[in-house]
């Protein structure tokens, strides 16, 4: 391995090669790094609900504030953003279930398993957002 | 490390043009990277108008062309062209595969970009450094490790435990797979990627070999091992239609199941 650690990788003056400035992307790789953007995003939405948790807490005021700012335009965008997060991310979950028991990997049926996904989460976002119109949730 | 640009030494800038001879009937334009180590100066896309009339179907057809009639400067690998020899691996229009195997009328646009095996050392033009890919290759010591003694004839193996090596002995260590990998391009140093782990795998489950417990000890690691997140781009550009993901998930089963 002295070798190869001394003409490694980013070996001597070599230039290294292109790589995302030139590879086409592949459904599987753009729901690979979706995966881990909303699992992410959904550490900032866990620090969100524990916002909301602490603002009960604080009392009418600082929950009327809270919730003033979670109901607004940039808020609303921010939570329906946390929405299709939560969806995408438990779909993901459950295609790599699938690929830890062996099941899925031929390259037809993953890209197909990753469109799934992708749909799965805009579809039930916007099941959930109709929904909380439809009751008043949203005003 | 995730680094999404290029070092500076590394960046890619415009080249020579090079146009088509007059008596070209059908013209397609191929961009190819061009790195002379002589010079030391930066990396740059050169292109070409290629007579395809005068050449045959496949990229290498195309290359050669270029390197008999155009510009005899230009350097890359080839020898079986027949995709069985694993030398001529390239990227060709954003995905890698074998120049020898791919129709430059198969890749999408109007003009067929080359460059090496991506996030790869480059040696000269469309030449990457392998070193450390082989070296990962023999790290897995891909070869049958046994303790009981060598049998008057050859190792006996029923067809049904010949048949799980199917998939996987047909590799021939191009190195598409591996520098398709995202995860081999941030951790190539630590991470065996995909081919060599392809390679493990297909010791693994040779019935003939005795080594099967060293061999899952040596991938036991967060590196070596764990860096696959199930991507894909592997089972994607593999030319011989191999898929080291699913070999790769073979490896972590067996990794649990000794275990539980």
């Amino acid at each position: 391995m002295a070798d190869a650690t001394t003409t490694g990788k980013v070996g001597g003056s070599k230039p290294l090669s292109p790589h995302m400035q030139i590879w086409r992307w592949h459904v599987t790789m753009a729901a690979s790094i979706f995966t881990r953007a909303t699992g992410i995003a959904l550490y900032a939405g866990a620090l969100i609900a524990a916002g909301w948790f602490t603002a009960l807490m604080l009392g009418p005021d600082a929950y009327g504030c809270y919730v003033g700012l979670l109901g607004s335009l940039l808020g609303k965008l921010v939570m329906f953003g946390l929405t299709i997060s939560i969806f995408y991310h438990l779909a993901a979950g459950l295609r790599h279930l699938a690929f830890d028991m062996g099941a899925g990997f031929q390259p037809r049926t993953a890209n197909m398993t990753a469109v799934g996904c992708f749909a799965f989460a805009v579809v039930a976002s916007l099941v959930v957002w109709f929904l909380a119109w439809q009751t008043g949730g949203l005003h | 490390m995730v680094q999404f640009t290029l070092p500076r030494n590394s960046k890619v800038t415009k080249g020579k043009h090079h146009a088509a001879p007059a008596d070209a009937k059908t013209v397609k334009t191929f961009k190819v990277y061009r790195y002379d180590p002589e010079t030391g100066a930066n990396p740059r896309w050169d292109t070409y108008d290629v007579a395809v009339d005068q050449c045959g179907p496949m990229v290498l057809d195309a290359i050669l062309h270029i390197k008999n009639t155009m510009d005899p400067t230009l350097a890359f690998r080839r020898s079986c062209r027949e995709g069985v020899c694993g030398s001529c691996a390239m990227n060709i229009g954003g995905r890698n595969t074998l120049a020898c195997t791919h129709a430059w009328a198969d890749t999408p646009g109007e003009v067929v970009q080359i460059s090496p095996l991506p996030h790869m050392p480059v040696v000269k033009d469309l030449v990457p450094d392998l070193t450390l890919f082989f070296a990962q290759y023999s790290s897995i010591e891909p070869w049958l490790q046994t303790d009981t003694p060598t049998p008057q004839r050859e190792w006996t193996q029923a067809p049904a435990d010949r048949a799980r090596l199917d998939g996987l002995y047909e590799c021939i260590l191009c190195a598409c797979c591996s520098t398709s990998c995202p995860s081999y391009w941030w951790n190539g140093d630590k991470y065996l990627g995909p081919a060599a782990l392809l390679q493990a795998y297909r010791w693994l489950v040779d019935s003939r070999d005795e080594s099967t417990g060293d061999r899952l000890d040596g991938l036991e690691d967060p590196f070596k091992l764990y860096r696959c997140h199930t991507i894909m781009n592997c089972a994607q550009v593999c030319p011989k239609g191999l898929n080291p993901a699913k070999a790769i998930a073979g490896i972590k089963r067996m990794l649990v199941e000794r275990v539980v």
